[in-house]
């Protein structure tokens, strides 16, 4: 496993890089894994590079990049806007010389349009916000302040919101609650039920897995002897 | 005898308390859910609630969601079987 960057242009062109995992060794097959997003992105995390670590035993290259905004980034999430992290994931693939994408959750709202392979739990990106804007909606009845979910989606697409501590821009919240995952037939959408178990994303704490990550790397490395 | 919807909330329980197999057929409905099992915050009810959503087809509204709700296993079950028979 090595600790790499990319290069990641900051709005207005000038330069920029972000922080990648990776895992090299010049092989054919090299999987761009593009990651869940917000609180999903920590619970998701381990897992991620849990399936890169077999992949990797099944010598299938891997790179996870981190968007702008999140993880390392040095840039503050306020001031993303969705188009950045479409075009970080474009640089990511591009730099790393990416054939394939594996896209976890919400990173299934950013796959490089050349690119075939996966999506595991594709999302909607409304479907993420409804969770964040009722999370929002549960803490501020326990404080005593009155908030709706009807209210905070108006504040959001105009103004901008803080969603379980992340600080989205007004462009953000009103690209994310448009976006859905493409129905590119190049991706293959990765069931539950072929991984088996209940999906990590869901639970309350993070967790971790070992045979959903055999099952996972197992799908991708068939597919691709295909 | 137990509904379908039971099966189903059961399951989405078990999804997210990371329960085993099985675990939350144990569950009565006097069972003590938000405020009585520490991974249930905020976040893991909002991810609860949009996940009884897309699996029961049905929509959480805002002024339906209070403490009592989601007490207990017993009303969370009776809130969903009512949703799903209107």
């Amino acid at each position: 496993m090595q600790f790499t960057a990319y290069p990641c242009p900051l709005p207005g062109g000038a330069a920029g890089s972000e922080f990648a995992l990776a895992f090299d060794r010049d092989r054919q097959h090299r999987m761009l894994v593009l990651p869940a997003l917000f609180d999903e992105a920590n619970r998701m995390r381990r897992f991620a590079v849990e399936v890169m670590r077999r992949l990797d035993g099944a010598g299938i290259d891997s790179f996870l990049p981190d968007l702008p905004g999140c993880n390392e980034s040095l840039r503050s999430l306020a001031e993303v806007e969705a188009e950045d992290w479409a075009m970080a994931a474009e640089a990511a693939a591009a730099e790393f010389g990416a054939s394939h994408v594996l896209a976890i959750r919400g990173g299934a709202l950013f796959v490089p349009g050349a690119l075939p392979g996966w999506s595991y739990g594709a999302v909607k990106g409304a479907s993420l916000l409804r969770t964040m804007l009722r999370a929002r909606v549960l803490v501020s009845r326990e404080a005593g302040r009155e908030e709706n979910l009807e209210g905070l989606l108006a504040e959001g697409l105009s103004q901008g919101l803080e969603l379980a501590g992340h600080r989205l821009s007004a462009d953000m919240f009103a690209r994310l609650h448009e976006l859905a995952p493409g129905d590119d037939i190049r991706l293959t959408a990765i069931d539950q039920d072929l991984i088996g178990g209940s999906p990590l994303w869901l639970r309350a704490e993070p967790d971790e897995d070992p045979d959903q990550a055999d099952a996972l790397a197992a799908v991708i490395a068939m597919g691709l002897k295909q | 005898m137990t509904s379908d919807t039971d099966h189903k909330l059961r399951r989405i329980l078990t999804d997210v308390l990371g329960l085993k197999p099985g675990q939350a057929d144990a569950f009565d409905a006097d069972t003590g859910l938000f405020g009585h099992l520490p991974e249930l915050d905020s976040m893991a009810v909002a991810g609860l609630l949009t996940e009884m959503e897309d699996r029961l087809d049905i929509v959480v509204e805002d002024d339906e969601l209070d403490g009592e709700l989601l007490e207990t296993y017993g009303n969370l079950l009776a809130y969903a079987e009512a949703k799903r028979a209107r």
